[in-house]
């Protein structure tokens, strides 16, 4: 089959768990993987992110299937259930605004800065080395520990069902993609069929909510 | 003499479990699938052959080949 451009982005996905490595603050360019799918699902009506664009698919996609890294079952009735998924996105945005408000305190001077990447939401592991500097305000440094910890926690989720399930398996409870899909539901119910798909052909109004 | 009705194989989406993920559109190698409205997958019936590409791709698991003898 023939390859485009956007085949390659797995480049970039792994490209920037690297920098993560050596500055923390290109932690900030994650926020293009939370605005670009939201964008798209509200703008367009379409999952063309998850369908396309999305790097850490790719990346999976590779290790689990190319790699042979993924055992290839299926994943348990449970964790493709809505309950799962849509309890799994919930408790995502609570851990995601609480590392908002963590920012919020440094901005406030209530906290000081702590340079460290918590994983799975409970393992705090110390990434100085990460940090260079006070070119930037505390804050930035504090936001983009926690959304580093955000990518990475997802990225050890991700792997872990890949190896467990089938090489796509985060894709079944991707928090954005669980996202992107009620935007794209949402939209249809409220404005009818207007909506394209990601090539771009008319919804042919089949679609059941 | 008897006919031998043979039944085509082709793929179905559990469209109500479906992620709309884009897995399987990506590996259907007779661009028979399609994403509607990024709510779920939707396979074209003329377009597939029924080789169970998309089913053995699908991290859902909610796609199954049904049909031949």
């Amino acid at each position: 089959m023939k390859k485009h451009w956007y085949d390659y982005l797995w480049v970039v996905s792994l490209t920037y768990l690297i920098l993560g490595l050596f500055n923390i603050i290109f932690a900030w360019l994650g926020l293009l993987c939370f605005f670009i799918p939201l964008m798209i699902a509200v703008a367009k009506g379409n999952k063309a992110y998850c369908n396309r664009y999305c790097g850490r698919g790719q990346l999976f996609g590779m290790l689990g299937g190319g790699l042979g890294l993924s055992r290839k079952k299926d994943i348990p009735r449970w964790m493709k259930s809505r309950g799962f998924r849509y309890g799994f996105l919930i408790f995502f945005l609570v851990m995601f605004f609480q590392m908002l408000w963590n920012t919020y305190l440094v901005f406030a001077g209530v906290r000081d800065l702590q340079q460290a990447v918590t994983l799975l939401w409970t393992f705090k592991l110390p990434w100085r080395w990460a940090y260079h500097g006070m070119a930037s305000a505390s804050w930035t440094a504090q936001f983009a520990f926690g959304f580093y910890s955000v990518m990475l926690t997802s990225t050890i989720l991700g792997f872990i069902t890949m190896i467990l399930f089938k090489p796509r398996s985060w894709c079944v409870y991707c928090p954005m993609g669980t996202m992107t899909q009620l935007i794209c539901k949402s939209r249809k119910h409220f404005s009818g069929c207007q909506c394209r798909d990601a090539d771009g052909g008319s919804c042919r109004g089949k679609a059941e909510i | 003499m008897d006919k031998v009705i043979k039944k085509k194989r082709k793929a179905f989406v559990d469209q109500r479990h479906c992620v709309a993920c884009g897995c399987c559109m990506k590996v259907c190698p007779m661009s028979a699938i399609r994403i509607v409205s990024g709510i779920m997958a939707e396979v074209d019936r003329d377009k597939c052959v029924g080789c169970g590409k998309c089913a053995e791709e699908c991290p859902a698991a909610v796609i199954t080949v049904q049909g031949g003898l």
